[in-house]
């Protein structure tokens, strides 16, 4: 194994865990700030992808669809929290878990019937197309860097955002006792609504950019939901700094494990197998992992501060 | 004077087909509707319903229900299509592992099942059965194809294909012509749709080609973020990975990729021109290899039902077995296992003067090529 091999792999890793930070970010403050459990997470960062992808066809500008799936996933956010989520905040987790289900089969169907089963084409921006050149004689795709890029910002303004504004105060405020900011007079409804479309607006800019990375198509955000549900859990569920360290652990684990462990099974098995087994292994290790760290740490590497 | 003839020969058949059958035949089919292989599902009913459309026989009853690309799914539709609606034959299952989770109980019951795409190995061979068809080929056949065309010019290979029984039915496939050495054999998640690990592993690899199967959206986000990567090494694949039903998600990014099939859209046959107008004319796009495919298995079922009862088995299996269809694919015939002896080519993605991506034939690489398991099957 060259040197540059296993940078581009700790990069690609980086990548994924940044994504799945988009992800996780919303889910745990939706979490955090209301205590809810929001398995719909996944439709908006569909929604993105499709809002982006439709538009830069519409358009031909990635950047014009890229804002649009900015803010058609926000507005999805905000209209479901309007219309369905608003009901929920004081029902137990099960009923949560049921009603958001359910959002996920009408988004699904919706998507279906507004664009048809068959992906849809979106491509990454001229500007961001092709490889450049890292130190170490690697090359690696400039689109995946910017992605990198993004998830870095968005993670510095979150923490702006939360540590160094009003509303952040208020969504701190939120988090810690839901009952006694709303006796102080905060307009409570209204900030659950601004935290809910905030939380929707980073899935829909994940999903906007993987999107152009990957296929835009129906039911694509699934998968990705349970990847991000296992980042909050690993690190603890309310906690974006949890989310931030557990999104990259698991994007490198699963990144690195996938590439490594077929190698090392190689060592004792003839390689078809070894390319079985070692791939098994790998897509069950950020399981192993999770659980590991949950009979250390039972609520997660950074649990939020309330109980 | 040739085309004539066959042009005769096609009306005559379809007269056939429109002719009362022996007794009604009720046919349920299971295909994915939903979710990221939709696409190819929606490609496999609509070419079997065409066939059923042109046939014009209100005997012919279809019920059509969506799997999710679930095995657990799938078995529980195919108790209630068998018990319920008491349908006589199965068919429309994309995905190997539904397909070993349905094909052998439905057939244990007696009922029919004709297969429009999946073809694990593991009934083809030994555990071969009377009541199982295959219209569409062996999993292992179109690989096979581009491990013979990889013989030719690349001395190292790449390849790389899903976690599940069709994926392990390819990477045997393409072993079994390939004469070079392999870099690695690397094995997927089904359904994965980031490969920037993969691509790292092909730069480092020191190939000079690489063979990946990756149907449905799995084949999308690999060759899309391949163009992005800088790798220049020639991506290859068997026609699912470049089907019709991708190539548009794709873009230009698929250009010039080689790969097998047993058809492609510029078959230069009456039957085929024929199949290819009536598709876009009802459904208004390019048909997939996985439409043909189902429209064959409809074709079969159609043409067997019109001389033998369903109910009598060994009658109609015996109609099932001549074949007697006009595929878009040319020659077709049943081996000794029931799949397919037919012709495979290599085709190369181009861009159409309309701007639409499709997929050119370049020449044959197989003809009359049945499948390794058919020694085995004792029938």
């Amino acid at each position: 194994m060259t040197l540059a091999l296993a940078l581009e792999q700790l990069l690609n890793g980086l990548q994924l865990g940044v994504m799945l930070f988009l992800m996780a970010a919303g889910l745990t403050l939706i979490f955090g700030v209301m205590g809810l459990i929001n398995l719909a997470h996944g439709c908006l960062y569909m929604v993105g992808a499709f809002a982006c992808a439709a538009v830069a066809a519409a358009t031909g500008s990635f950047w014009i669809g890229l804002v649009a799936s900015l803010a058609c996933a926000a507005a999805a956010g905000a209209i479901v929290e309007l219309l369905v989520i608003r009901r929920l905040y004081d029902r137990d987790h099960l009923d949560q878990v049921l009603a958001t289900f359910a959002l996920i089969l009408m988004f699904s169907e919706g998507m279906r019937w507004l664009f048809g089963s068959f992906p849809l084409y979106l491509d990454i921006p001229p500007l961001l197309q092709g490889a450049m050149a890292l130190p170490g004689g690697a090359q690696y795709p400039v689109y995946r860097l910017a992605i990198i890029a993004t998830g870095a910002l968005v993670a510095l303004g979150l923490y702006l955002l939360i540590g160094k504004t009003r509303l952040g105060m208020r969504i701190r405020a939120g988090e810690s006792d839901r009952e006694m900011i709303g006796a102080l007079g905060v307009d409570i409804r209204t900030l659950y609504t601004v935290v809910f479309a905030l939380g929707a607006a980073l899935a829909g800019l994940a999903g906007a950019m993987v999107g152009a990375l990957q296929s835009v198509q129906v039911g694509m955000g699934e998968p990705v939901l349970i990847l991000a549900f296992v980042v909050i859990v690993i690190g603890g569920i309310g906690s974006i700094k949890g989310a931030l360290l557990g999104a990259l652990l698991v994007g490198v684990v699963d990144t690195m494990g996938r590439f490594l462990l077929p190698q090392l099974v190689g060592l004792f098995l003839p390689p078809s197998q070894a390319g079985m087994i070692g791939a098994a292994a790998a897509s069950m290790l950020i399981y192993v992992m999770m659980a590991l760290i949950l009979a250390v740490k039972p609520r997660g590497l950074f649990p939020a501060a309330h109980a | 004077m040739k085309k004539l003839v066959s042009a005769a020969t096609l009306a005559l058949g379809m007269s056939v087909s429109g002719l009362a059958f022996a007794e009604p035949v009720k046919i349920g089919m299971i295909t994915t509707l939903s979710g990221g292989g939709a696409g190819l599902g929606i490609d496999t009913r609509d070419g079997f319903m065409l066939a059923i459309k042109q046939a014009g026989n209100s005997e012919i009853e279809v019920i059509t229900e969506d799997d999710g690309q679930k095995p657990e799914l799938a078995v529980q539709i195919a108790d209630k299509m068998i018990q319920s609606d008491q349908v006589d034959i199965l068919t429309g299952i994309v995905w190997s592992n539904l397909l070993m989770a349905v094909a052998p109980s439905a057939v244990a019951q007696g009922k029919f099942y004709v297969s429009t795409n999946a073809a694990p190995a593991a009934l083809a061979g030994e555990n071969c059965n009377p009541l199982y068809f295959n219209a569409a080929y062996q999993n292992d056949n179109l690989h096979e194809a581009m491990g013979e065309y990889a013989n030719r010019g690349h001395k190292k290979m790449f390849i790389m294909a899903p976690n599940y029984p069709a994926g392990k039915d390819s990477l045997t496939g393409f072993k079994r012509y390939y004469k070079g050495e392999l870099t690695s054999e690397v094995y997927t998640q089904v359904g994965q749709t980031d490969y920037a690990a993969e691509i790292a592993q092909i730069r480092a690899s020191g190939a000079d080609g690489v063979f990946a199967f990756l149907p449905g959206g799995m084949g999308i986000a690999f060759m899309k973020q391949y163009a992005q990567s800088g790798v220049e090494i020639p991506v290859m694949g068997p026609g699912f990975s470049f089907s019709q039903d991708v190539l548009p998600a794709i873009g230009d990014a698929a250009i010039g990729a080689k790969a097998s099939g047993q058809w492609a859209p510029d078959f230069d046959t009456e039957v085929s021109k024929k199949f290819l107008a009536d598709f876009q004319k009802e459904y208004g796009r390019l048909p997939s290899i996985y439409a043909v495919q189902a429209y064959d298995a409809a074709q079969l079922i159609l043409s067997a039902a019109a001389k033998a009862d369903v109910k009598d088995t060994e009658a109609f299996r015996a109609e099932l077995l001549k074949a007697d269809i006009q595929s878009p694919r040319g020659d077709f015939k049943f081996n000794t296992n029931q799949h397919p002896i037919q012709d495979i080519y290599l085709t190369e993605v181009v861009k159409g003067d309309d701007g639409v991506l499709t997929n050119k034939t370049v020449e044959k690489i197989f003809d009359d090529h049945g499948d390794a398991y058919a020694k085995d099957c004792k029938m």
